[in-house]
């Protein structure tokens, strides 16, 4: 089984999301959610680092956090897929541990 | 009898939601404003995340504070710098923001555009020229 990563800092503030993935091995799954989720966006200055990870890495966003800050999921980078909450617990329940990136 | 009035600059570098930083910085301009100072509001790094338009937090289950920015022309802040530098490394334009303005009475009350989009040395200056910086 493998492992939730979850990363609820922006990027642009601190840098749990390059730590996460300079640790996340290949086949792990990544949750971005609250701050966390600008990393998901297009356009950014961390576009090409989420958008390389995504070749080892299986990236979802926390939608509600998405639409709290006013972005659509048409802004998010392709390859990543939005969830929801009860996704988020699905998520949670399939991997073996969970570890936050705080 | 004028007082003195100076010069005060809200400095706004956070995201919102993810911290109180951003709710409590809109709060305290609020109070600031009824004390008739020349406010200003800098919006650099994150804190450009504050002002784009369309949030909503029900699903979240946080107040959505983001409706707040577009009331405070009627508080006489008119004085919104909003850094370029920022917005360009977020893959973000003016577009993505709220439209705020400001009503001017010396000119039957047209509406003025409160934000000022500015360079990372204009904003320098902006800092420079304030009497006091509040940091959020």
């Amino acid at each position: 089984m493998s492992t939730l990563h979850t990363v609820n800092k922006s990027p642009f503030e601190k840098n749990s999301l390059d730590a996460c993935l300079n640790y996340a091995g290949s086949g792990a799954n990544l949750l971005l959610l609250e701050d966390g989720v600008y990393a998901a966006l297009k356009g950014t200055r961390f576009e090409q680092r989420v958008t390389a990870a995504l070749d080892s890495v299986k990236v979802y966003v926390l939608g509600p956090d998405l639409q709290a800050r006013g972005f659509s999921e048409e802004r998010v980078i392709e390859g990543i897929s939005v969830v929801d909450y009860a996704g988020f617990v699905d998520l949670a329940a399939e991997n073996a541990k969970v570890q936050a990136w705080l | 009898m004028s007082e003195t009035v100076k010069q005060f600059l809200y400095l706004n570098r956070r995201a919102p939601y993810g911290t109180i930083y951003a709710w409590e910085s809109l709060e305290v301009v609020l109070i600031g404003a009824a004390f008739d100072q020349d406010v200003s509001l800098a919006f650099v790094d994150d804190g450009v995340y504050q002002l784009t338009k369309g949030q909503s937090t029900a699903a979240i289950g946080m107040k959505n504070f983001s409706p707040t920015y577009a009331a405070l022309g009627d508080y006489e802040v008119k004085k919104i710098y909003v850094e370029k530098e920022s917005l360009e490394e977020r893959g973000l334009t003016l577009d993505d923001l709220q439209h705020l303005v400001w009503e001017d009475e010396d000119e039957d009350y047209a509406e003025k555009d409160s934000i000022k989009l500015v360079s990372r040395a204009e904003m320098a200056a902006v800092m420079e020229e304030s009497d006091v910086v509040f940091s959020f």
